[in-house]
């Protein structure tokens, strides 16, 4: 028989001619036994269970500060209103009541509720969970695992943004702005025409020399690409997207969405919202822990502007006229606005002193306030209306080749909400009355978050209640620890003294992997548990074939020799089997979305702790309680 | 240690009768019912209701008739308290808002009732979702084939793709056959099952290259028959741990996990029996000899 030969890499293969068989050198253990020390030291954030708090937020514009919420706080604590309250802290512009449990959490949101919003709303109160980690463990940076909504509860949208309305309307707006450019510079085009079709703007000149200086003319518009043409005797200027601009736009559109978004979450009462872009036209809103998730919906893809217009003359042009009903009366009104929703800076519902009814008190920014200044200066006695835009997403099903897909669009409902004299020229402050108190919430809330730039639909939607959230984590818990144990009970019984050190090597798999995805800010997942139960199970395969392997060999060989062999025999099948599971891990990484990722990150970190384990770990084991002994036999 | 001295080899006929009937049954199955796809796949809503005592489907399905939801599916889910209301994508409005509505008419008709959760996927995403895992399936087959490939050889790869194929159809078969849902977490497993089954097949494939070297005189088929017995108690200790934790995760688990451990549990199972007759066998049917293992020696190990 050839002699066995060993001689891989040094931690794996210590031993052959020159030192004693079956012995890691003193580094060696060290090195083990640091990296399990440090293993345990940032998966120890995760035993301390974090407390039900409330995170209390002054809105942008109310005068109130973290201070005056804090000492509201300790009025009403002191006052007996609120009980139950473990800590108060303040935070960067928040402040956290920590309570002591779950029941106390929901009266004391009532209580700071009641108190600091009965008049207007000057805080954002969310439910949270504060954590607990000591002090020197967060200074190491050890974080605690995040949980992942079908855990904790709360709402997961992915909304899609309708570019191609944007895209139109933009263009729509651009071939508006030629227009008066060439009115402007009395340049004759050929009216009557429709200048735009699929995105394009053409426009039509009788002669190639209109034509020339028009180009002169739009030199403005050098961001679409130009073409002339000319057919029947005319001449055209066809104005397009390149792909570049409509990169460029999407991006844009995207931006302002994703800011408009992150300030309407601000104000839904969530601890930690998360707004993400996804892709190319795509965004991502995860709301933990949200109480009222029909609510979240409501705000999140409403695409709502004002306008505010005068009210027509007699002598206005029919074709700059509008009509809408008011209060059942039908109202002509100018087709253009003096300032739109855009150009509000701050808006706030709050009631009438007099009447006691909602109203929106807003500011307007610089631009805007001029602008209203000049045109109400010059009209009073006028009425002035304000006009409601709303566009409400719908979902049409389309035959497209043979294939039924499904198709966005919006329907676009305008309506009066007021129509009042103008008593004075107004500036940069007003209000709007003749809102209920929801629609003056909500208009108020979407004036100050800003509108969307492209209206956007909600394509997915995965709401957890918190009490589902809370059976789901303890029944991961549960198989987890069930299934540990039988494990554990198993290997001891079936392999004896090596059993146990695969139980220990398995023990630290675990703390391994938990304290590599809370390092990593990995989220935990439902699928992510059953991730770590099926890497407990499957975690033990290394240590049965080594151990099947030191069996085999017994039969040839010294027991010293067995053990050995066993180990550095089994190393390559390991290998092997790990590698391809790993493969498939980055597989689900790379394509799956929310749970499966979850169950992927788990299973990829698992074979990566559980290979350093079973091999390493369990060797150093061995070795310790067997290296450097007159062996005669050998129980496993 | 038992020493196993089994000669599976010779009961490979029997093997091959047993895995035809079982691919049969499951394609036949796949081709006359169909997948129960999960809400993931097909779009549409979908809301889990909790109810204060135990309550009657029917008393449900008539309340939502009624308040115009004809073609929503009640059914328990988990318990007789808690239900689970399916309704197919709809045409004319935004679907999200569907979910909501359908919560609310509930809490008219049965106050108390609370929303456990609430699931909503718009038919394209469900398409893009389909279209994901179908392509994840076939990436970690190809990905798998080439990896054996490099490090066996031409016949191992193709025996370990067979049992593999074996395995996830299987699985789909077992879901088709009774009807079980078949959503993205179910996926997972059956891609963990490749990752479980080619992990089996690899180290009997192992073994058998090993012995192939080692035992020169030997007949192919006393070869493998003899590294199947050898890497027997491996297979058997592995599986056990893993249908521990398996089991683990259905009993305790609950409702949401449940799809996802039964289609591993089954897996496991398959996959074991898959690495000692599927692979092995097909090796054998190829004509495995000693001769095809003595050119890619790439990593010289042990010897």
């Amino acid at each position: 028989m050839n002699e066995y030969q060993s001689g891989s890499a040094p931690l794996l293969g210590v031993g052959g001619s020159s030192g004693p068989i079956n012995s890691f050198r003193g580094w060696q253990y060290f090195l083990i036994f640091f990296v399990l020390a440090l293993g345990s030291i940032y998966a120890a954030p995760n035993l301390f269970q974090p407390d039900p708090a409330l995170e209390v937020r002054a809105v942008s514009s109310s005068s109130m500060d973290a201070g005056g919420i804090k000492s509201s706080v300790e009025n009403l604590r002191e006052s007996g209103e609120i009980s139950g309250v473990k800590k108060i802290e303040i935070t960067d512009d928040s402040v956290v009541i920590r309570m002591n449990d779950n029941e106390s959490q929901l009266r004391a949101k009532d209580a700071v509720e009641n108190r600091l919003n009965a008049v207007e709303q000057t805080v954002v109160i969310a439910l949270a969970r504060a954590r607990t980690t000591p002090d020197w463990l967060s200074s190491l940076g050890g974080v605690p695992m995040n949980l992942g909504l079908d855990l904790f509860g709360g709402a997961h949208f992915l909304l899609q943004v309708n570019m191609d309305d944007y895209l139109d309307g933009v263009v729509n707006s651009a071939s508006e702005a030629m227009r008066d450019a060439l009115i402007e510079k009395r340049i004759r085009f050929i009216p009557g025409r429709n200048w735009l079709s699929d995105k394009t703007i053409s426009i039509p000149f009788r002669s190639e020399e209109l034509r020339d200086s028009a180009i002169e003319a739009l030199t403005d518009f050098s961001e679409y690409s130009l073409e002339e043409q000319e057919r029947g005797g005319e001449f055209y200027l066809v104005y397009g997207l390149t792909e570049d601009r409509v990169a460029e736009l999407e991006d844009r559109a995207i931006d302002q969405n994703l800011t408009s978004l992150r300030n309407r979450v601000n104000e839904l009462g969530v601890s930690e919202p998360q707004v993400q872009r996804l892709g190319r036209s795509r965004i991502v809103v995860d709301l933990p822990g949200i109480q009222d998730s029909a609510r979240a919906k409501e705000i999140l893809n409403k695409f709502a502007n004002l306008e505010f217009r005068l009210e027509a003359l007699p002598n206005s042009r029919r074709s700059q006229i509008e009509s809408y009903d008011y209060e059942g009366i039908p109202r002509e009104i100018l087709s253009r606005n003096i300032v739109t929703g855009n150009n509000v800076q701050d808006a706030q519902q709050a009631y009438d002193p007099e009447t006691g009814q909602p109203q929106v008190n807003i500011q307007l920014d610089n631009d805007g306030g001029r602008r209203m200044n000049a045109v109400t200066k010059d009209n009073v006695g006028r009425s002035m209306a304000i006009l409601f835009i709303e566009q409400k997403p719908r979902v049409r099903k389309k035959n497209v080749e043979g294939n039924i897909v499904e198709e966005f669009y919006s329907v676009e409902e305008k309506r009066l909400i007021s129509v009042a004299t103008i008593q004075s020229a107004l500036g940069f402050n007003f209000r709007i009355t003749g809102l209920d108190l929801r629609e003056a919430q909500d208009l108020a809330l979407l004036l100050r978050a800003g509108a969307l730039a492209a209206p956007m639909y909600i394509v997915e939607e995965r709401t957890v209640g918190a009490q589902l959230g809370d059976e789901n984590i303890r029944s991961g818990w549960y198989s987890v620890i069930g299934g540990f144990l039988c494990v554990l009970l198993f290997m001891v019984f079936y392999y004896k003294w090596f059993g146990l050190a695969a139980n220990f090597a398995l023990t630290m798999n675990l703390v391994l992997l938990v304290s590599i995805m809370s390092v990593l800010g990995a989220t935990l997942t439902l699928p992510g548990i059953a991730g770590i139960v099926l890497t407990v199970g499957m975690a033990v395969d290394a240590n049965v074939l080594i151990f099947s392997r030191i069996r085999e060999e017994l039969k040839e060989r010294s027991p010293q020799k067995a053990i050995q062999a066993g180990f550095d025999r089994a190393l390559l099948t390991i290998t092997d089997a790990n590698v391809t599971t790993f493969f498939v891990a980055i597989i689900l990484l790379s394509i799956g979305s929310g749970p499966v990722k979850g169950f992927a990150v788990t299973l990829a970190v698992g074979i990566v702790t559980s290979m350093f384990s079973s091999i390493l770990v369990t060797r150093a084991l061995v070795n310790l309680i067997y290296g450097n002994r007159n062996l005669q036999a050998l129980t496993i | 240690m038992k020493e196993f001295d089994f000669d599976f080899m010779s009961k490979r006929q029997i093997a091959l009768g047993l895995s035809l009937v079982l691919l049969s049954v499951s394609i036949g199955s796949f081709f006359v019912q169909g997948m129960n796809l999960g809400l993931d796949f097909t779009g549409g809503s979908l809301v889990e209701i909790g109810f204060e005592s135990e309550i009657e489907t029917e008393l449900v399905r008539d309340h939502l008739v009624d308040a115009g939801f004809e073609n929503g599916t009640v059914q328990y889910f988990g318990s007789n308290r808690d239900l689970l209301i399916r309704v197919p994508p709809t045409i004319g409005q935004e679907g999200a808002q569907l979910s909501d509505q359908i919560y609310s008419s509930i809490l008219e008709g049965f106050p108390g009732a609370s929303l456990r959760q609430a699931s909503f996927v718009g038919p394209a995403v469900g398409d893009e979702l389909a279209e994901d895992g179908g392509l994840a399936l076939l990436a970690a087959l190809i990905v798998v084939m080439i990896y054996i490939l490099f490090r066996f050889t031409k016949l191992f790869s193709i025996g370990a793709v067979t049992a593999l194929a074996h395995d996830v159809v299987i699985v789909l078969g077992v879901f088709s056959f009774f009807q079980w849902t078949f959503d993205l977490t179910v996926l997972a497993a059956l891609l963990a099952v490749i990752g479980y089954s080619l992990n089996d097949t690899i180290v009997v494939s192992d073994r058998i290259r090993e012995n192939f070297r080692r035992l020169a005189k030997r007949s192919a088929l006393d070869t493998v028959n003899k590294s199947l017995n050898q890497t027997l108690g491996r297979t058997l200790v592995t599986s056990l741990t893993t249908l521990f934790v398996l089991v683990s995760l259905l009993i305790f688990g609950g409702e949401v996990i449940r799809g996802f451990a039964s289609a591993l549990t089954i897996g496991v199972v398959i996959g074991t029996y898959s690495s000692i007759y599927v692979a092995a066998s097909v090796l054998l049917g190829l004509g495995i000899k000693r001769e095809d293992l003595l050119v890619p020696e790439t990593e010289e190990v042990v010897l």
